[in-house]
């Protein structure tokens, strides 16, 4: 491969339909449900406009860098990731293998997360919407005692969505609305994956493309929408104090690399049904900008939402005070009005404070509703819908909401099903005679009977497990020997040769100092602090328990040993096929060297291997 | 003459006086938010509205012991607020200076409701009879729930869209074969009638072919 390699003789490799496809797909794959609810989560927290320092650090230093080699790599060796691997070295042949069996783990629980954005659409049809009003108690003198306490919304979602148990240990019984939705999102995604590239490059169109239209229809909703400005004035002003926390710089740096689906395999597979004559520095450099750009003008929308949702819940809570003390002191209506509220109830202090006490009034602080922050389904399925009804027209409001969620779920789903689906292909698990549609066939079958079980009424806890284990830590070991591996063992003069031959230029020094040095020493330091944070606490989770004493606060629970075990489980998984692969080449070598009659091939050839 | 009238509504207005009163014995709270319910188009509660309250008392009054004998003359109001709010008391007239059980009261209420709130253009909410509760009405509930029609549609288009593609699939699977087989075939034909690379039917051509070979040595000898 050092001089220009043989253009592939076979044609049968499918390829993409024009370059459009090939930058969409990888734009949606990149663009998920993360960019919507935990990058504007993550710049509320980390001092608003103060979070974008670290977060362009991150992306120039580590983003960008990554995703250009992946992208490089798959092209010039036009395999998936198992078989990418396998041709650089047999012995990293495990790195392809650790992003198989990742991309396989998060495919199962993410289209779970599908499933309940599917379920939340259809209940969108429905006048009044099902979360906002509370159902009746048996004998109907009030209403229901947890949507009481708690509100309709979380009703709605914990209750009549996941039905969930109080504990991780009862799993309780397979919900049958949610299997009727999951097998309609494993439908979905077999349709639209059912040959490959070849129908993903048509579904792609749609799932990429409508979730920015949704999104520029939800801006100029949401700004004009009361209380809009203080939400983005209070996401966007800028707390230069918090960058003083390392723990800002660690969000930021995980941010960009899970945001980017980097080590799923799904971007080396895209990238491997590209003519081999492709600038990919310039594909990796538009991806990896345009899925900042998409986070951040995802953010407007929710902050101006979740600004108008704090106002609205400061005139209630204003509302509520002023009706008990015009009750209480029989004062004519619309005396007192929000503004005037403070001066009357100093008035009111001086003159009566007993009977002010008495009335307990609630303490309204705009600034507190502002503070409530929360990410990830909480902001999805509680804060947005919540949101929703106090809009008018509030059905057409969910069902494009939730159709963008679908939509930017799916596209992402797409690059975890190729990331799945091109390695078996190559691998040549079934005939070749067989048809594409029954692999693509078999591997949502199968996928759609084991994610049953987060079907269960505690699915959702195990779904958080997946998500904090499965989905994090093992892609940044696999990322790191990524690096390594194509920097040290495939040596970068080699590399970057080849980068120079597909793209026509000389690479410049920043990929040269970044793919050597700083890439590998960053994901060092992010998986260290990673790892020391999340061992400084016994891992625990937060159970809704109607009959804890503090509800409707979650009640915080420590994960039994045996959950223990399966998250240690599912983060050492992958990450142990490293190793694994490498010993067993290792072993393979050591005993064919012995063979006398055996001459051992080049363990580091790759020349014949490219095709 | 005079003097016993005025002593007897003195007495009777004292009387009045006593029965109603905040936290009298079965006396009820009201309060009435008109501008809340109305806003631009609140009218003005005056006597006239209070006479209306009184009436409609009596008429539930009357309908729930189905017996006329409560007269809008037996409904006391007082202490009415800006707010408004005010309280009132049935009055018995066949028991001297006795009121209603409050019970009676409440349950007459609860009968007409309704009829009470479409009087005054208001509702459960804005005109309240503290210490009554009322029923709350069960949310309607259609015979198929929504969600599942809607679940049915997806589901159809999806199912519909996997057979096509499948159908297609094997579909252009079948041509591709019948093509390969009949490429096949053609190449078998070619084969059967070539004669050291040239095809038979070249040959019966009555031109013929030049021998390259010959056609160059020609040229090395002088012509004769």
């Amino acid at each position: 491969l050092s001089a220009a390699p043989e253009i592939p003789k076979e044609d049968a490799r499918p390829k993409w339909d024009n370059k459009f496809q090939y930058i969409l797909s990888c734009i949606g794959f990149a663009v998920g449900l993360g960019n919507v609810w935990r990058f504007p989560y993550l710049c509320q927290i980390h001092g608003g406009g103060a979070f974008l320092i670290p977060y362009f650090i991150a992306l120039l230093f580590e983003g960008i860098p990554l995703l250009h080699l992946e992208l490089a790599l798959g092209q010039c060796l036009r395999k998936g990731s198992v078989g990418a691997w396998n041709t650089i070295s047999p012995y990293l042949g495990g790195v392809g293998v650790g992003s198989w069996v990742v991309s396989v783990l998060v495919s199962l629980y993410y289209n779970t997360v599908l499933t309940w954005v599917m379920w939340y659409f259809i209940n969108s049809f429905q006048e009044p919407l099902p979360w906002s009003v509370c159902p009746l108690n048996e004998n109907r003198t009030g209403f229901n005692e947890e949507c009481y306490e708690s509100t309709a919304v979380n009703y709605f979602w914990y209750r009549k969505t996941l039905n969930i148990t109080p504990d991780i240990a009862e799993s309780g019984t397979l919900q049958w609305w949610l299997i009727l939705c999951l097998a309609t999102c494993w439908a979905i995604v077999y349709l639209c994956t059912i040959r490959g590239i070849e129908t993903t490059g048509k579904a792609i169109y749609v799932t990429a493309i409508f979730p920015y239209l949704v999104l520029t229809i939800f801006l100029i909703q949401g700004l004009t929408l009361p209380g809009a400005t203080d939400g983005l004035i209070y996401l966007f002003t800028p707390n230069l104090n918090t960058l003083k926390n390392p723990r800002v710089w660690l969000d930021a740096a995980t941010q960009i690399f899970f945001s980017l689906s980097l080590a799923f395999g799904g971007l080396i597979a895209f990238a491997s049904y590209n003519p081999t004559k492709n600038d990919c520095e310039k594909d990796a450099v538009t991806v990896a900008i345009v899925n900042s750009m998409t986070s951040l003008y995802a953010s407007i929308p929710v902050f101006s939402v979740l600004g108008f949702k704090a106002t609205t819940a400061y005139w209630d809570c204003l509302d509520r005070n002023v009706i008990s003390i015009i009750n209480e002191f029989d004062l004519p209506e619309e005396s007192i009005m929000r503004q005037n509220y403070t001066s009357w109830i100093s008035f009111l202090n001086s003159s009566y404070p007993e009977k002010i006490a008495g009335l307990k009034l609630k303490s309204c602080n705009l600034q507190e509703f502002l503070d409530q922050s929360v990410s990830g389904t909480g902001l999805a399925f509680i804060v947005f819908t919540q949101a929703i009804i106090l809009m008018p027209g509030s059905q057409a409001w969910a069902i494009l909401f939730f159709i963008m969620l679908f939509s930017l779920g799916l596209s992402s789903m797409f690059g975890n099903i190729e990331g799945v689906f091109t390695p078996l292909l190559e691998l040549r698990i079934i005939s070749k005679s067989a048809p594409k549609e029954l692999l693509s066939g078999i591997i949502c079958l199968i996928s759609f009977l084991i994610a049953l079980c987060f079907t269960l009424r505690s699915g959702s806890y195990w779904i958080d497990i997946f998500d904090r284990y499965a989905g994090s830590v093992p892609l940044l070991v696999i990322a790191f020997f990524e690096v390594i591996g194509v920097a040290y063992i495939y040596k970068i003069k080699r590399f970057s040769k080849d980068v120079e031959w597909m793209t026509g230029r000389k690479l410049n020094l920043y990929w040269h100092i970044t793919w050597r040095f700083i890439s590998p020493l960053l994901l060092l330091i992010v998986f260290m602090a990673f790892v020391t944070l999340q061992m400084q606490k016994p891992p625990s989770y937060t159970a809704w328990n109607p009959k804890y004493e503090g509800f409707p606060m979650k009640e915080e629970k420590v994960y039994p040993p045996w959950v223990q075990a399966i998250c240690v489980l599912l983060a050492a998984l992958p990450c142990v096929c490293v190793p694994l692969v490498a010993l067993f080449h290792l072993v393979k070598q050591k005993r064919r060297s012995k063979d006398p009659s055996f001459v051992p091939p080049e363990v580091f050839s790759s020349q014949g291997a490219n095709s | 003459m005079l003097r016993t009238l005025l002593l007897t509504l003195s007495v009777v207005a004292i009387a009045h006086a006593e029965l109603c009163k905040p936290d009298a014995q079965n006396a009820f709270k009201v309060r009435i938010s008109i501008k809340t319910a109305l806003g631009d188009n609140a009218y003005a509660w005056d006597a006239n509205e209070e006479y209306l309250f009184k009436a409609m008392v009596a008429f539930a009054m009357r309908r729930y012991s189905s017996k006329s004998t409560t007269q809008i003359s037996n409904v006391l109001l007082c202490n009415v607020t800006d707010r408004v709010s005010f309280w009132f008391v049935v009055t018995d007239s066949s028991k001297n200076v006795t009121t209603v059980p409050g019970s009676d009261v409440e349950a007459a209420i609860r009968m007409n409701r309704n009829r009470i709130n479409s009087a005054f253009l208001l509702n459960d909410k804005t005109l309240q009879f503290l210490k009554i509760t009322s029923t709350l009405s069960p949310p309607v509930e259609p015979s198929t729930p929504v969600w599942l029609i809607v679940f049915g549609v997806v589901l159809c288009l999806i199912v519909a869209g996997i057979v096509f593609l499948i159908v297609s699939g094997i579909q252009k699977h079948k041509k591709k074969n019948k093509e390969s087989t009949e490429r096949e075939n053609l190449e078998e034909k070619v084969e059967v009638t070539l004669e050291n690379g040239i095809p038979c039917e070249a040959l019966d051509l009555k031109a013929g072919h030049i021998n390259g070979v010959f056609a160059a040595d020609d040229e090395r000898f002088t012509s004769l």
